[in-house]
């Protein structure tokens, strides 16, 4: 007996029906992706969320491929590291897309948290999604850390001494805490272990689970664009808001461009300079962890180095410590200190835009100061630039007060 | 303002390129090496075989990937690279005892695998170069670029021996202005010159030996990406063609 079949469907959908009604497959596809709808002039600021996960997916599979031929031990790591750049197959490829994916993870989460800076994006209703953002950032300058300490090179243990003998700042309790967090009495191979488990088990499932909270809640009360404007507000007959475009295909096939070009200067540092001059891979890593003997210059890599130059730009340990937690720190606040009444820069006064551009110049210089030798004009300048990176936060609440707004559109701004 | 934003950007992305080489503050004249000079590397690997393996190690470095790299068959290494070593994957060990060496000049001799990574091409020229006469110093020689080292002049037959020119500037500091030659040895300066910039080219290579392999496999990887480029943009400006 021949059934008919728009009656019964087709095998795929009889397959999707039987999912459906145990598990929200299509339900939950449809909600983030074919119906979750984002404005349609998204400029590429907006690409580096994406890109963010683009680098997460390499950074775990190539960790995975690491982990295979790694070898946790004060005695072996460094010469593991080696024999995967030199023996393994393809290991130099795998070893190269880790360290600058490591790199390239700062640089697009640094724009991207940038790009929320320029349009508001932690501003109501968003500050969850802001707080849940800046806890990754917080994880992944761990996970950076812990990272940068298994290649056993000079530059992972010096780094790693300096960066950890901080907590040494805390009140009564600092040497008892900074032999807690080594596991000994110096940076020895128990220290190297535990950072091993720390790096590839515990803070990965961390960022793993606040990446998926984050989308879950960006999802919930959806996207912000570069004009500030709540596409929600204009909807069609359909209930699709008439500035948005789905996910998929529309996004997803304009953030398969960015990927692309993302891919292509990625792998122009991949083959072409996998030590990027020194700051991707520092010069005195390869020469072994040695005790015994202090390099001359001792700087972390350069996405740790705005917030070092901050600490050595305070002439007391325990004051240095609290500004440098402090400035990592002030950015979770946003939300609270912008007074602004509209989100993006493109509505905002001249004073916003100027403390703005203060506060990227202070930024990237300061960065630049955290790699030169703590002397005479480097501590005066970082002095300088830590006051000014200080201020665009502190004073945030009073100059986006009185700072001179232009009326929001009510749609968004859109040139085909 | 958006522009002086994407300005101080733009500022912020030069200023990152500007290199940072801390390994040493002496003033270095450049190797001028090229490492895609496979003849180069031959005479740098025979140098090295022949004059620093007695002492130096190199321990991360086959001798069939030596064998791949520089064009040599087996037989060839094995008759002039492999003299302590038996089968050609195995790795450049020193023939002197650590331990001993670590006794006779206070701290053994580093292994060379990455010297070049480390310090610098350039550091390695200059540190072959820079052998100086001090009577002062245990082995009769100092080195300009590494004040202090345990290492003799272990190519004095060569090089013959120089002494060093200081200058003292106002303020009373001294500076290292030239080298001028005491006694002659084998070669000339230029023959020398070539020497040490082969065996500093051999050291670079061995430092990275995938170097030209991930170049030429990059170019490769960047033509495929230019042309997923194309077909991406195609899709995109496809799917985005009823978007007003």
């Amino acid at each position: 007996m021949a059934r008919i079949e728009s009656e019964v469907g087709t095998r795929g959908s009889a397959i999707m029906k039987w999912i459906d009604d145990r598990f929200p497959f299509t339900e939950t596809m449809k909600y983030h992706v074919t119906e979750y709808y984002a404005s349609k002039n998204f400029n590429w600021w907006y690409i580096f969320g994406v890109l963010a996960m683009v680098v997460l997916v390499m950074q775990l599979v190539t960790g995975i491929f690491l982990t295979m031929n790694y070898k946790p031990s004060a005695v072996e790591a460094f010469a593991s590291v080696e024999y995967i750049m030199r023996d393994v197959e393809w290991g130099w490829l795998i070893r190269y897309m880790h360290s600058t994916g490591a790199s390239f993870f700062f640089i697009v989460v640094y724009l991207h948290m940038f790009r929320a800076m320029l349009y508001g994006s932690y501003q109501k209703p968003r500050e969850l999604i802001w707080l849940i953002g800046m806890l990754i950032f917080f994880v992944l300058m761990a996970e950076g850390f812990a990272g940068y300490l298994l290649p056993w090179g000079q530059m992972s243990y010096w780094g790693a001494q300096v960066i950890i003998s901080l907590f040494g700042a805390v009140p009564f309790v600092g040497e008892a805490l900074v032999e807690w967090i080594r596991g000994d009495y110096a940076i020895s191979d128990i220290t190297l272990n535990r950072f091993f488990a720390f790096h590839v088990i515990l803070l990965p499932l961390i960022l793993v689970a606040l990446i998926f909270l984050h989308i879950v809640a960006l999802h919930h009360v959806g996207s912000n664009n570069p004009d500030g404007v709540d596409i929600k507000k204009n909807k069609g007959p359909d209930g699709v808001p008439l500035d948005g475009v789905a996910f998929h295909p529309y996004h997803t096939t304009k953030d398969l461009v960015g990927i692309i070009v993302f891919l292509m200067i990625f792998s122009g540092v991949v083959f072409f300079a996998p030590d990027m001059g020194g700051y991707f891979l520092e010069h005195a890593n390869f020469e072994p962890a040695n005790m015994m003997a202090t390099p001359e210059h001792i700087a972390p890599v350069w996405y740790y180095t705005p917030y070092y130059a901050i600490l050595r730009a305070v002439p007391d340990k325990f004051w240095g410590f609290v500004l440098f937690a402090l400035s990592v720190v002030l950015p979770v606040f946003l939300p609270w200190l912008d007074r602004s009444r509209v989100k993006s820069i493109r509505y905002r006064g001249w004073i916003y835009k100027m403390a703005l551009s203060v506060f990227v110049v202070s930024f990237v210089t300061l960065g630049w100061l955290g790699l030169q030798p703590a002397e005479g004009t480097y501590v005066m300048l970082a002095r300088i630039f830590s006051v000014l990176y200080f201020a665009f936060f502190l004073l945030m609440p009073y100059y986006t007060t009185i700072d001179k707004t232009k009326p929001v559109p009510d749609r968004v701004v859109y040139h085909g | 303002m958006v522009k002086s934003i994407r300005l101080a950007t733009a500022f912020g992305a030069l200023l990152l390129t500007c290199g940072v080489y801390a390994a040493t503050s002496v003033e270095l004249e450049p190797a001028g090496n090229d490492p895609d000079n496979i003849n180069s590397l031959q005479r740098g690997a025979r140098n090295f075989m022949n004059y620093c393996a007695g002492c130096h190690s190199a321990k991360y470095v086959r001798f069939n990937t030596l064998g791949r790299d520089l064009e040599l068959s087996e037989d060839q290494l094995i008759e002039n690279l492999m003299f302590n070593a038996e089968k050609t994957f195995e790795t450049i060990q020193a023939t002197m005892p650590l331990d001993q060496a670590a006794r006779w000049f206070g701290q053994p001799p580093p292994d060379m695998s990455l010297m070049a990574r480390a310090r610098g091409t350039d550091y390695v020229y200059n540190f072959l170069k820079g052998f100086y006469l001090d009577p002062e110093s245990p082995t009769g020689v100092d080195n300009r670029v590494l004040e202090g080292t345990s290492m003799p002049h272990v190519l004095w037959e060569l090089q013959g021996f120089q002494t060093a020119v200081f200058a003292t500037d106002e303020n009373g500091v001294s500076h290292f202005e030239h080298f001028e030659q005491a006694t002659t040895g084998s070669m000339s300066t230029e023959e020398f010159d070539e020497f040490a910039r082969d065996t500093a080219n051999f050291l670079e290579y061995i430092s990275e030996p995938v170097r030209s392999t991930r170049r030429v496999l990059g170019t490769w990887v960047m033509i495929y990406l230019l042309f997923f480029l194309v077909i991406a943009i195609m899709l995109k400006k496809q799917i985005w063609k009823d978007v007003t």
